[in-house]
């Protein structure tokens, strides 16, 4: 199992200075500051090509700055062991793709790696654990299906049981739900946000829709051409001056006592 | 729960493994019995005289001409078998294998090299030098494949797989003008491109052994990570995967035991492909039971296809012929059928 983290509230996970990203010259992020806290699910929104998968990749521990530091538990990113890396945190990817028929649970199963020994059998805990995860997300009558025959969002669901048997303490979500209807959306972030609330499980997300950003983050952090427009907690940033800055489109704000958030509207340019 | 599937399989094979090589060294010209073949193969193990109770010409036929051959037929059936899983498993396609990324290609220049230059007169023994040159000529292609690839730092399977067709492409080429400049002598390269075990003597048993047992443990080793692999290269690295350097030590050591398997044996195809494919097929694609499995099948085709062409075929058929006749058609069956059961991803 993974070391126990820093318990207290709101003391700093990730916390970035100066990061600039870029693949082959083309600049992705550039001069990135910004702390992510314990305690609050942080949300990254922006218009496509903002780099927000690209700023993912790096809290992950996936790419690697070319300049600027990210420090992680107080320690430089890059000095933690992937492995331990890979038992805080998991990565629910945009497009979950499996290139041979492995069976939904042994896809699942997967997740156990970076707690397992190399040539460990998964335990009955283990399996419990498994089965856990299936459930959850409501695939447990694909547990034998290869997963290569499953549809986009059925592959979604098992790429988050994955991601649920791997036990993070903080989970990176991907547009995570953007391939789902609203019903497995909702269930989704409500199964994630609940392990938030009771389990302790951080939650950094990269989202498209507003209105369920809006729903599911304590926090955004706003993208725009890979620089930072302004971050904050979600009533706070999320006005329409800000949309306006970052997407480009005139919308409306308003709290919402249906939702128990604020929700935008948009409506078509004039 | 897989460990157990192993080792169910694991003393099965073997056994008929056995029972196979022993078989097999019973057909022949000269008729022996089984329990003569395991009396000759002990004796010669140990380095002690032949029984007396044996017809001493039969005698040296299964120990110096037969057994060689075939154990070098499971070897480099094995070693096929286990690389071309590896090769399908790292380059996330079913249907690569030796010869997608060149290393086939590389050693049979190699090879080819040698007969031409003993042609114009260069005094080289074959029996040394074709396999190293074979060897040497899978190396060094897999080293260009990497270089071409190494631009993209992930090391994608794309990347690898368009560098290997390049190479490729331009070492046929030049195969082709290695056989032009053969001219008359051009059945000696064709032979060789075409396959045989009928020369494999001792020594290359002792060099193939150590390497199919290295290899297929370095697999196995390394069978967890591989079927993670298979979710893609961001998906492995956050479950703490090294894909990068995963992918150099696969490909390296599944090099090796190409180039060591074809450096004994020439160009032998469809083993690589067929094998890990149907074996998939029937266990499903966790490579902790595939790449042992994987020896096992390559090993018994290549025993069945070379006792076929040594024993029972009125004559001798080049062995990369026989296997890719066999296969071929077999393969086209499971790829029709696979379409219409509706299966895109294999």
């Amino acid at each position: 199992m993974a070391q126990p983290l820093s318990e207290q509230d709101n003391a700093i996970l990730w916390s970035l200075t100066g990061v600039n990203f870029g693949y082959n010259d083309t600049p992705v992020l550039r001069d990135v500051t910004l702390e992510l806290r314990r305690g609050c699910c942080t949300g990254i929104l922006g218009p496509n090509g903002s780099g927000k998968t690209t700023l993912l990749d790096l809290l992950a521990g996936l790419q690697t700055p070319q300049s600027g530091t990210i420090v992680f538990q107080g320690k430089p990113l890059s000095a933690w062991p992937k492995k331990q890396l890979a038992r805080w945190l998991a990565l629910v990817p945009q497009d979950f793709m499996v290139r041979f028929g492995f069976s939904v649970r042994e896809v699942v199963e997967m997740g156990l790696h970076p707690h397992l020994h190399r040539f460990a059998t998964p335990s009955a805990t283990d399996q419990a654990l498994i089965d856990q995860a299936l459930a959850a997300t409501g695939i447990v009558a694909l547990a034998d299906r290869p997963v290569t025959r499953l549809s986009g969002g059925e592959k979604q669901r098992v790429a988050v049981a994955r991601a649920l048997a791997q036990q993070p303490e903080m989970l990176l979500l991907d547009e995570a739900t953007s391939n789902l209807d609203i019903h497995h959306s909702l269930e989704i972030l409500h199964l994630i946000r609940h392990r938030f609330e009771h389990q302790a499980m951080q939650v950094v997300a990269v989202m498209h829709d507003l209105n369920l950003a809006a729903l599911f983050c304590d926090r955004l952090i706003f993208l725009k051409q890979g620089q930072v427009v302004c971050q904050g907690p979600t009533e706070e940033v999320l006005t329409p001056a800000n949309i306006e800055a970052v997407y480009g489109v005139e919308a409306e704000v308003r709290p919402n006592p249906f939702t128990n958030s604020r929700q935008v509207s948009f409506r078509l340019p004039a | 729960m897989k460990r157990h599937a192993v080792t169910g399989w694991l003393l099965p094979l073997t056994a008929v493994l056995v029972f196979g090589v022993a078989l097999s060294a019973t057909l022949g010209f000269l008729a022996v019995s089984i329990p003569d073949v395991f009396a000759i193969l002990f004796a010669k193990l140990r380095g002690q005289a032949m029984p007396t109770t044996i017809d001493p010409v039969a005698a040296t036929v299964v120990a110096d001409v037969r057994l060689p051959r075939i154990l070098a037929a499971v070897l480099v059936g094995g070693l096929l078998g286990v690389s071309g899983a590896v090769f399908q498993a790292i380059l996330l396609n079913p249907l690569a294998d030796s010869y997608t990324l060149g290393i086939s290609t590389g050693a049979a220049f190699g090879a080819s090299l040698v007969i031409v230059l003993q042609i114009f007169g260069l005094a080289l023994p074959s029996g040394v030098s074709i396999p190293i040159f074979a060897f040497g000529g899978g190396v060094g292609t897999l080293a260009v494949v990497l270089f071409l690839a190494a631009g993209d730092r992930r090391l994608s399977s794309t990347s690898l797989i368009l560098a290997g067709v390049i190479v490729a492409a331009i070492l046929s080429a030049a195969i082709g003008f290695l056989k032009f400049l053969a001219d008359e002598q051009v059945g000696l390269i064709i032979f060789w491109l075409m396959g045989s075990l009928a020369g494999a003597s001792w020594a290359n048993i002792l060099l193939l052994a150590p390497a199919a047992l290295l290899g297929t443990l370095t697999a196995v080793f390394y069978s967890r990570d591989l079927n993670i692999m298979a979710t893609g290269d961001r998906a492995a690295t956050s479950l703490g995967v090294n894909t990068v350097r995963l992918r150099l030590v696969l490909l390296t050591v599944a090099t090796l035991m190409t180039a060591l398997a074809v450096s004994v044996s020439g160009i032998i195809g469809f083993v690589g492909l067929i094998v890990p494919h149907l074996l998939r097929h029937l266990v499903g694609p966790d490579n902790r039971l595939l790449i042992p499995l994987a020896f096992f099948g390559g090993s018994l085709l290549l025993l069945i296809a070379d006792t076929l062409t040594r024993a029972v075929l009125p004559s001798e058929v080049p062995i990369g012929v026989l296997t890719a006749l066999l296969g071929g058609p077999f393969f086209c069956v499971l790829f029709k059928k696979r379409q219409r059961d509706g299966a895109t991803a294999f």
